[in-house]
């Protein structure tokens, strides 16, 4: 399988990747590159073969349901690039 | 006082234990190396306050015969690992002028057993590279030059400043990441040591997720027992990490010198490349040899699905990743690039933060995972990886101990000499990938060198928390081989 360029352009902006329209057909040849190198593994029979979901062989843990961690607002946005009185803020969502 | 960073980590131990110098000392000595090796850029953030504060403190405990493990003993740390109050890029833009609240697991461990931060050292973009050349901070440079030539040489990557830094002698050990041999790979590059634990021994809590069912923090130290004597400080249960596992952690360094007589090694037949350097293939045999004089039993196996490994892996890390680099959103940390509405916001910052490598994996793990295409690759990809990890448990329930192969095709490459071509630069794990899709320990040791002078590294590959044969193995490795220094000329 090979991509197009609308399907290049598609997959930027499900990723949310601002792709400038030059770089789309260089992008094209680096993705189907690397489809054309995944593509041997469509001659592995996979007949009646689990998906591998864990590594390890072990049962996932798990925690009480209890809040153990709490009151770091200052902690929380320490790092946010705009913010106002402990929110985060974003460009008007709402017109 | 310069010839103290050339001691071993377990040298420098005995030394601070009988008081022949201190870890302010040692701490000051390699500080000035880093100083005089900025030109290799291993160190993304020097932090030569914290590190003469933490090794006060360590004196003191010292003095008062409280000193953990690793009292007094200066360490790198891979820019990849949270570290509180000290900014934490993972070499990427996105993440700006980050700086945690918090310490990762295995740091805190290091910290909690004594040892001492230096700084933090380069890596590959959210570790996507085998050469350190996608770090936003630029490359790395590697200590080792060919004989009689002065071109600058990648490291290896993604941990690449953590195995140059070690290897120039710049701190006595470093923590790294693997998630396709970002350890190993390095560790061949530097004649250094890499250890890349089993899935779930070290906590990734506090770690940037690259690929997080591949991910594992280890060590690359200069000998096999410094690589053990920091396992143990960095392994253990962690709750905070799901995926940790909840299983005592053993003296690795006792595993250091002993017999190795009767193990099962297996020779992997799928390893024998087509069209694979001679220097690759002697080092192999050669290898083997002194395991066998160590009285081991060389026998062949077969790995029949490790061809593709390779292919597997370019999808199941790049579908991880492009989950986990989701959170890059230019709203709670990080870069912001400015946008009319929200969705432009999050399009612009994430163009111009990630880097090349990073853009082409988060944009590949998003077709994979896309309505349509889920099932013949993401799920393909998962598949082959059950049959991957079916060949090692097939070989280990057949009676072999650890298996023997190559840590990488080749010898260091020069700065700019691949990357035009991606996957010619994803050729470089060919050897190392297998173990993260299987989830098994590996360790790289160095092996000897190729006909230019460059170091080339063995990789083992052990049971699953079988990380102690590796040591015993890789210390007779070590032992015939013997350790190789670059010379200084930086």
């Amino acid at each position: 399988m090979s991509v197009d360029a609308a399907t290049v352009r598609r997959i930027a902006q499900l990723a949310r990747i601002a792709v400038a329209e030059t770089e789309v057909p260089h992008l094209q040849g680096e993705l189907n590159a690397m489809l054309a190198f995944v593509e041997q593994l469509s001659e592995v029979n996979i007949d009646g073969v689990e998906p591998m979901t864990s590594v390890t062989p072990m049962e996932m843990k798990k925690r009480p349901d209890v809040v153990n961690d709490g009151d770091i607002p200052d902690d929380i946005i320490r790092n946010a690039p705009a913010t106002d009185d402990h929110f985060f803020l974003v460009p008007k969502v709402v017109e | 006082m310069t010839d103290l960073t050339s001691l071993t980590l377990a040298q420098a131990r005995s030394g601070l234990a009988s008081k022949s110098f201190t870890s302010l000392e040692l701490t000051d000595a390699h500080l000035q190396a880093i100083e005089a090796a900025r030109v290799l850029n291993a160190f993304v953030m020097e932090t030569p306050d914290q590190a003469r504060a933490m090794a006060r403190e360590a004196d003191a405990k010292i003095v008062k015969g409280e000193g953990g493990p690793l009292a007094g003993i200066p360490l790198g740390i891979k820019d990849l690992f949270a570290t509180k109050d000290v900014r934490t890029t993972a070499c990427s833009k996105i993440l700006g002028n980050f700086v945690p609240t918090y310490e990762s697991t295995v740091t805190s461990q290091l910290w909690r057993d004594g040892a001492v931060m230096l700084g933090k050292l380069n890596n590959d973009e959210f570790a996507m590279g085998s050469s350190n050349e996608t770090s936003c901070f630029g490359p790395v440079v590697n200590p080792w030059r060919r004989d009689g030539a002065n071109t600058t040489l990648v490291p290896g990557g993604s941990s690449g400043g953590s195995a140059s830094a070690v290897a120039a002698l710049l701190c006595m050990g470093a923590t790294a990441t693997d998630t396709g041999g970002s350890i190993r790979q390095p560790a061949a590059f530097t004649a250094t040591v890499g250890m890349k634990p089993t899935y779930g021994r070290c906590s990734r809590w506090g770690i940037v997720a690259f690929a997080s069912s591949l991910d594992q923090a280890g060590p690359i130290a200069r000998t096999v027992r410094d690589a053990a004597i920091l396992m143990r400080s960095m392994a253990g249960h962690d709750p905070k990490d799901t995926t940790s596992v909840d299983r005592a952690v053993p003296d690795y360094e006792a595993a250091i010198g002993k017999s190795v007589n009767g193990m099962k090694i297996g020779i992997p037949r799928e390893y024998r490349l087509d069209g694979m350097p001679a220097e690759i293939e002697k080092l192999w045999s050669e290898g083997a040899a002194w395991l066998r004089s160590a009285g081991a039993e060389l026998i062949d196996v077969s790995l029949p699905h490790t061809k593709y490994a390779l292919p597997a892996y370019y999808i199941v890390a790049p579908a991880e990743a492009s989950s986990n680099l989701a959170r890059y959103d230019g709203v709670r940390y990080g870069l912001r690039a400015p946008g009319r509405s929200v969705g432009e916001m999050y399009e612009n910052t994430r163009g111009e933060g990630f880097g090349a490598e990073v853009r082409r994996r988060v944009m590949i793990g998003t077709y994979v995972l896309s309505a349509g295409y889920y099932d013949a690759y993401y799920l393909r990809a998962q598949k082959v990886r059950t049959l991957i990890k079916k060949d090692f448990e097939d070989c280990f329930a057949s009676g072999v101990h650890a298996i023997l192969t190559p840590a990488t095709p080749s010898a260091a490459f020069g700065i700019g000499e691949k990357g035009a071509d991606p996957i010619e630069m994803y050729l470089n794990d060919i050897f190392t990938v297998t173990v993260n899709m299987a989830g098994l320990p590996g360790i790289g040791v160095p092996g000897g060198k190729d006909s230019q002078g460059l170091p080339l590294g063995l990789q083992l590959i052990g049971r699953p928390f079988d990380e102690e044969t590796l040591f015993s193995l890789g210390e007779v490795i070590e032992q015939a081989a013997g350790r190789f220094t670059p010379p200084r000329w930086w």
